[in-house]
């Protein structure tokens, strides 16, 4: 029925008439729309919780390290049998650290040194890197030499895993990485209250490693503040003066209409295309080092910059036109009307576009292996030529190893990355708020 | 609307010996290819409310943002004719825009303050000129020019708070109050109530008769009575042309051009 049928005195007399717009069907239009939308919500809630479930899950346990505290005897014997430590203190550096700490697990096991089967499995039993915390307490203080006193020495990583029970027992013994003879020592400590999971802090101080239990992101997390570093001295300077100059002094004309193609243009250029530029430039032409976070940071600058001109020219784009006007109207030059006004409203907005951009280069793995950063580094840098790593490229490098220990540190290392990723996004969120002015 | 009304309302005091405060010579603006004003001759006397009427695209605004040449913001725009202010032409390369800003200031129609503080938005314009040498100094310009502006009793105990928070007729009046800070000898109002309820416009109305005690006033305005009410002389624009200009009186009673006749009685516009 349509209100053209109807007669005119019906419409005047009967006020229950009502008219068909088709609101039925307009209200389950909406309806169908918005169940979507939640559809839509929900799907991409799911996966992001499934990643995150399955990287916690599996990277948790990379946070505590499993650590034997036993009584070790600083034998002058081992370490310095010619007693020559007063004319060439390079003996304690070299002296033979392992055979220390075997001794000492033994001892707290109650296997004798002769056995020397016994021996080498107790060899596999503690890392390697106590070799290092043992060398550390004898050459700060060389009068340890020939006491005795409790040490805490880090287990190997297969023992590691064994006690966080990632290593199946039900397994045949000789297809598995522990013995029984290791799970029953292991045992036996742990009654006695010898092993302990402190936090690893070795994950985040640790350079490369072979051994998994050594290993850490201190290498990677030094090179991603140097490259971080690098970037917003570099991109966020350069690339506001150009959304300045662009957006309030530039003549519109094919010139700048071109700029503005390419800028958006070189945004959606592959990383992996800037990594090349960068190895072309700055490692072949300028001779800068490989593997260097200054090379890094440069080509993630380089990436970052399209990113922060085209969030700061839209900032600068939303500031009303009547703030530019009334600037102008009283006599502000283009200069002071731009830094006094404008400027400090667009402030947000910068901030915000810049930190997603460093967010962006922070994640980039791409660009840093074509430029050698993906290397086997084991000191920290000091300085932004030094070889260095970051963040994603660890990862990556890890994800690559085989061990069981690795797959829970490469878990660790992008709850890591997510971490300072979600920082960033909530400083990103903070300072929006900080500068935000309402007119 | 009734012609007689508006000539009682309106007061002239004009002060047709004085010489011209800024003079329009065959001004003519392009905007790109398209010519928007031609040929407009128009004296604007000194201590004297000059208003600009016609009907909307007809070019009275454009010949507004030529006076402080605030057409120069607009790419493409280009102002031919000659314009002067005190003889000088503000189109020679000698004249420094800013300087001629900071002499012919300008109230927009919407209200615009800065998102600062209402010191703030009074203090910019001295200091930026450098119109005052010390705090006490800028203390004292902003406060005269609240005053002057008519704000001063109701924003006296809240000057560190943000201009944007104020009412609509309030930010036009703080607009004005910025505006006269810098102390300009011409004061350009582009339909500075538009925006605005009819006892706030009533408000900024007076007060525009007030400061042409000191100021040479130009306005912009779409309505006919206010133009009847507050200006001593009237020009009428319509489709770029300056078709008639006149004392007001004369213009609203007695206009020489059927345009005029047509347009002030409601017929076009």
């Amino acid at each position: 029925m349509t209100d053209a049928a109807l007669p005119h005195a019906t419409v005047a007399t009967a006020a229950s008439t009502r008219r068909d717009f088709g609101l039925k069907r307009r209200h389950a239009a909406e309806f169908r729309f918005r169940l979507y939308g939640i559809v839509a919500i929900v799907i991409g809630l799911g996966f992001l919780a499934i990643l995150l479930v399955s990287i916690f899950s599996k990277g948790y346990t990379a946070f505590v390290q499993t650590a034997i505290t036993v009584p070790v005897e600083f034998s002058a014997s081992i370490i310095d049998k010619d007693n020559e430590r007063a004319t060439n203190p390079r003996v304690l550096v070299s002296a033979n650290y392992p055979v220390i700490a075997r001794n000492a697990v033994a001892k707290a096991l109650g296997v004798s040194p002769d056995d020397k089967a016994a021996m080498r499995d107790i060899g596999k039993f503690v890392s390697d890197g106590s070799r290092s915390t043992l060398r550390e307490i004898v050459v700060n203080d060389p009068s340890v030499i020939g006491t005795t006193r409790n040490v805490t020495l880090l287990a190997a990583a297969d023992i590691d895993s064994a006690n966080k029970g990632q290593i199946d027992l039900s397994v045949p013994e000789s297809k598995r990485k522990v013995s029984d003879q290791q799970v029953a020592w292991l045992d036996r400590l742990k009654q006695e209250g010898a092993i302990s999971t402190p936090f690893n802090w070795g994950l985040l101080t640790f350079g490369a490693s072979s051994r998994p239990e050594t290993a850490g992101l201190g290498v990677a997390l030094v090179g991603s503040l140097y490259m971080m570093a690098i970037v917003l001295l570099c991109a966020l300077p350069i690339g506001v003066a150009a959304s300045i100059y662009l957006e309030e002094f530039a003549k519109k004309n094919r010139f700048t209409d071109f700029i503005e193609v390419n800028i958006n243009n070189l945004a959606a250029v592959p990383s992996i295309v800037f990594g090349l530029l960068g190895l072309a430039v700055f490692i072949n032409f300028f001779g800068m080092p490989r593997s260097a976070p200054l090379v890094g940071g440069l080509v993630l600058t380089l990436m970052t910059l399209p990113t922060i001109i085209i969030a700061t020219r839209a900032a600068l784009r939303s500031v009303p036109p009547s703030i530019r006007s009334a600037a102008l109207g009283i006599g502000a030059s283009k200069m002071q009307m731009v830094f006094d006004h404008v400027l400090p409203l667009a402030t947000p907005g910068i901030l915000t576009g810049t930190i997603i951009g460093l967010a962006r280069a922070l994640g980039e793995t791409a660009p840093l292996l074509l430029i050698g950063m993906v290397a086997f580094v084991a000191d920290r840098p000091t300085t932004p030529l030094d070889p260095a790593t970051a963040l994603p490229v660890q990862i990556y490098m890890w994800a690559n190893e085989a061990e069981r220990a690795f797959v829970e540190r490469t878990s660790g290392a992008i709850i890591v990355l997510l971490l300072f990723l979600a920082l960033m996004n909530l400083a990103a969120i903070l300072l929006r708020r900080r500068f935000e002015r309402r007119w | 609307m009734s012609l007689e009304s508006a000539a009682t309302i309106a007061a002239p005091v004009s002060r047709p010996n004085a010489p011209p405060k800024m003079q329009g010579e065959k001004v003519g603006v392009f905007y790109g290819e398209k010519q928007a004003l031609f040929d407009v001759d128009l004296k604007i006397e000194q201590f004297n409310v000059t208003s600009l009427i016609g009907p909307s695209g007809c070019g009275k605004s454009t010949f507004l943002r030529s006076l402080n040449r605030m057409n120069d913001t607009i790419d493409g725009c280009r102002v031919i004719g000659k314009i002067t202010l005190d003889h000088d032409d503000i189109y020679d390369p000698s004249i420094d825009v800013v300087e001629l800003r900071a002499r012919v200031g300008m109230v927009f129609q919407k209200p615009n303050p800065f998102p600062k503080s209402i010191y703030e938005n009074v203090a910019y314009g001295p200091k930026i000129h450098g119109i005052a040498r010390n705090k006490a100094d800028l203390d004292e310009i902003v406060h005269s020019s609240l005053r002057r502006a008519g704000l001063w009793n109701e924003v006296k105990d809240r000057l560190q708070e943000p201009g944007t928070g104020l009412s609509g007729g309030q930010q036009q009046r703080l607009c004005i109050a910025r505006a006269i800070a810098t102390k300009p000898e011409v004061l350009l109002m582009d339909e500075p109530c538009s925006a605005l309820d009819p006892i706030a416009t009533a408000v900024i109305e007076e007060l525009i008769d007030e400061l042409r005690e000191n100021f040479t006033i130009v306005i912009v305005t779409h309505s006919m009575q206010q133009a009847a009410r507050v200006s001593q002389k009237t020009a009428f624009f319509h489709l770029g042309k300056l078709i008639e200009e006149g004392k007001t009186e004369d213009i609203f009673t007695n206009p020489k051009n059927k345009q005029t006749q047509d347009y002030i009685t409601g017929r076009i516009g």
